[in-house]
């Protein structure tokens, strides 16, 4: 073979026979021609075809009747595609509701109602002075125990769900069924696919999106990732749904409801993701959307138990690791803001007095958007940022201690609290708009920081999602309060 | 009979027998410390190479069924008679011919990694696709050994392979697999071993269609390159892409990391290149 040589060039050697090389390389490139490579390209897939074609014995008669096929011809036809998909969400969520509901009013009655006490006594019992005992137990104790008792359950079914989905190989159908808008709107369809990464976490989508070529269509596809719900997002839907939207309806047909809700958002946020991308395309990031082949993957009937096993290891536990992390200083961040007093009020009072009037202009409330300042590092704690900050703020006049009252998720007494708290329908809708449209995680921004070296990119995929939310928040508001005085 | 733990003497009928080398086969997780061997994963999207991944090392890296769903490496490692070994999944790719980050991280660790075996995880029910590249890796390396994957899928469609016409006239050892229940997963590992080892040398196939010009063009560029770079393992494929004006392999021949691309200090991986690929990795 050729690794026949032993001994190296001498080193000054080097840069001129290297010259020589490509000197050679451009003259030959000449005389070959333009296309040397499609030749080199024709020259590989001949042989391969030869090769392939002497090992390879198809079946004489094709299988008449083919599953996939037959599967692929409904879940991406132009018909029925699109229903199916948004069936197939909604069940999922509807599922996750459904199937949250208990487990989680269990934790919140176990960490909440039941061990927080016991270590409240136990923390008088020992003589702890009133401020170490608030920062731990009222802080640091309480966040992480909401952490857990509001994103677990609903993590815990979601994510091996959608695992499901992905390893049967519905994913790239979805992509598919997407592929012909992101072309309109001037973005690479492959987009699509880190698209669905983004549903699962925004950092990580941002990642995938080197599957695309084009720098321009890549740099679209980082900028509109934040427009698909992550893990961290996802349970702050399934929430506010199930409180808010799912209780206008009977009962029976609450959870339905909550999912459809939580499908609307989503679909909400492809949609803008078109938007966006259409408007980048024409303004900033113009240029032509190239072709590319999505390989659909042959359907493969999941291993169910590996999958289950797996998505609530790598997903569920480390995303809830990642929050708990994320909690505990928060909860020190909400309990000292909460309790250090200036004046006559706490820090945090006169935050929330501060941002109450712009809150109020975009349908939302001071205590939401405090909620995600002290959130920025993690979309996680978003929730029980927003009830912690709830229960001291009204805490004071409503419930006496400021902290240690008893909740349960989904239940009457967390509507109680909203509704101490000032919120109504409008506050829950504006907060799922929000939820969808603002600046991503820390992490999501580090990570676009780092595939696009560019601040200025970086600062743009911050802000524009941001500054949407206000837009959109704002207009919803004004135009809700117009029907309600109309009306 | 025997306990994994007990020696064999080389020659002794186990010791060349897949049932009892399986045994042999020491998980090793993210340990991949003192390592003899790097071995490379590569393939088309979607083929199964991180389940092959998985199976060798224990790692539990997710395996999505989907194009795509692996864009970095991921490094593992497992322990195959008394030989350790260093195991790097590379993103699936259709080619090594275009620009896009993910080819360019499986083509830079193929070339510059130079990792002691690849394995090439192919679709066997997809063969003549998967075969494109197959054919590219055997143009960078001559040290590989074929996966032909998915042959349960390829068994329940009615296709049958004939892996020993495939394995003549690609010149490498070709290991039907189903790596989903670890079928063919034993005769892989032997068939790694003695690539690794040397005592399987390949021939790999190389592309000899060309048109005229083309070839002579390629033959007039490998005969300046094997004198400046003596002992270049690929010298007709880094023609091959300098005819096509693949910037980071002009780049390479500028800098003289084609030297270090030569065969005569094994062992010693640049570290330049393997920090670089990191950054890639990592960015």
């Amino acid at each position: 073979m050729l690794n026949t040589g032993q001994m190296n060039p001498p080193e000054n050697a080097l840069p001129n026979a290297a010259q020589n090389i490509l000197d050679t390389a451009n003259q030959l490139r000449w005389d070959v021609g333009g296309s040397a490579h499609e030749k080199i390209v024709e020259a590989i897939y001949t042989d391969a075809a030869r090769i392939a074609d002497r090992a390879v014995t198809y079946p004489n008669t094709p299988p008449r009747f083919n599953l996939d096929r037959t599967i692929d011809r409904l879940v991406t036809s132009r018909i029925w595609g699109f229903p199916l998909m948004i069936l197939l969400f909604t069940f999922v969520f509807w599922f996750t509701i459904i199937g949250a509901n208990y487990p989680s009013s269990f934790l919140a009655w176990l960490l909440l109602d039941n061990v927080h006490p016991l270590l409240k006594e136990g923390s008088a019992a020992i003589g702890l002075p009133w401020w170490l005992d608030g920062l731990l137990i009222d802080g640091m104790y309480l966040a992480t125990a909401w952490v857990i008792a509001v994103m677990l359950p609903p993590m815990a079914i979601f994510f091996p769900l959608f695992t499901l989905l992905e390893d049967f190989g519905y994913l790239p159908r979805v992509a598919f069924n997407l592929d012909n808008i992101f072309k309109k709107s001037g973005a690479h369809g492959k987009q699509s696919l880190s698209m669905m990464m983004g549903f699962g976490c925004n950092a990580a989508g941002v990642v995938a999106t080197r599957v695309i070529d084009s720098p321009r269509e890549r740099l679209i596809a980082i900028i509109t990732n934040n427009f698909a719900l992550c893990n961290g997002r996802w349970p702050t839907q399934i929430l506010i749904a199930t409180l808010f939207i799912g209780a206008l309806v009977p009962a029976y047909l609450g959870g339905i409801i909550s999912a459809l809700a939580v499908v609307g958002i989503a679909m909400l946020g492809v949609l803008l993701s078109f938007v966006v991308s259409w408007a980048l395309s024409r303004t900033w990031l113009k240029g032509e959307a190239s072709t590319f082949s999505l390989e659909l993957p042959p359907y493969r009937p999941p291993r169910f138990w590996q999958t289950v096993y797996t998505s609530l290891i790598d997903r569920t536990i480390y995303v809830l690791w990642r929050a708990i992390v994320f909690a505990l200083p928060a909860g020190v961040v909400i309990w000292l803001i909460s309790n250090v007093m200036i004046g006559d009020a706490s820090i945090a009072e006169h935050l929330v007095n501060f941002l109450n009037p712009i809150g109020w202009l975009l349908g939302l409330n001071g205590v939401i958007l405090l909620a995600y300042v002290v959130a920025i590092p993690a979309n996680e704690i978003v929730i029980p940022t927003v009830l912690m900050l709830t229960v001291m703020v009204t805490g004071a006049s409503q419930y006496g201690a400021g902290s240690g009252v008893m909740f349960e998720t989904g239940s009457q007494e967390t509507m109680a609290l909203f509704h101490a708290g000032g919120w109504t329908l409008l506050t829950a809708v504006n907060l799922m708009l929000f939820s969808l449209l603002h600046n991503p995680c820390s992490t999501t921004i580090y990570t676009i920081y780092k595939e696009t070296g560019s601040k200025r990119w970086t600062t743009v995929a911050a802000l524009l999602p941001l500054a949407m939310g206000f837009v959109v928040t704002f207009v919803v508001a004004q135009v809700w309060r117009l029907f309600a005085m109309m009306g | 009979m025997t306990t994994p733990t007990v020696k064999i003497p080389a020659g002794h009928n186990c010791a060349t027998c897949p049932a009892h080398n399986i045994g042999n086969l020491t998980k090793l997780g993210i340990n991949m410390e003192n390592w003899d061997y790097v071995v490379a994963l590569a393939g088309n999207p979607n083929t199964g190479k991180s389940t092959i991944f998985n199976a060798l090392t224990g790692l539990r890296q997710h395996t999505g069924n989907w194009p795509g769903k692996t864009v970095t490496r991921a490094e593992g490692g497992f322990e195959f008679g008394s030989h350790r070994y260093k195991i790097v999944d590379l993103p699936g790719t259709y080619s090594l011919l275009s620009t896009s980050l993910d080819e360019e991280v499986a083509r830079n660790f193929i070339l510059f990694g130079q990792p002691d075996v690849t394995i090439i995880v192919a679709d066997a029910t997809r063969l003549e696709r998967n075969l494109n590249l197959v054919l590219q890796v055997l143009e960078i390396t001559d040290r590989a050994v074929l996966a032909l994957n998915l042959m349960d899928e390829a068994r329940r469609h009615g296709i049958t392979v004939d892996e020993r016409s495939l394995a003549r006239d690609l010149g490498v050892p070709v290991i039907p697999t189903a790596a989903r229940s670890r079928q063919g997963v034993p005769e892989l590992l032997q068939a790694v071993h003695d690539v690794a080892t040397g005592a399987f040398v390949c021939q790999p196939h190389r592309i000899k269609n060309e048109p005229p010009a083309l070839k002579s063009a390629i033959k007039a560029l490998v005969e300046q390159l094997e004198t400046a770079f003596p002992g270049l393992p690929n010298a007709r494929w880094v023609a091959l892409r300098l005819l096509d004006g693949d910037q980071r392999i002009i780049e390479a021949v500028k800098r003289g990391e084609l030297g270090d691309l030569t065969r005569d200090d094994p062992g010693q991986t640049n570290g330049d290149l393997v920090l670089q690929l990191q950054e890639v990795q990592h960015a």
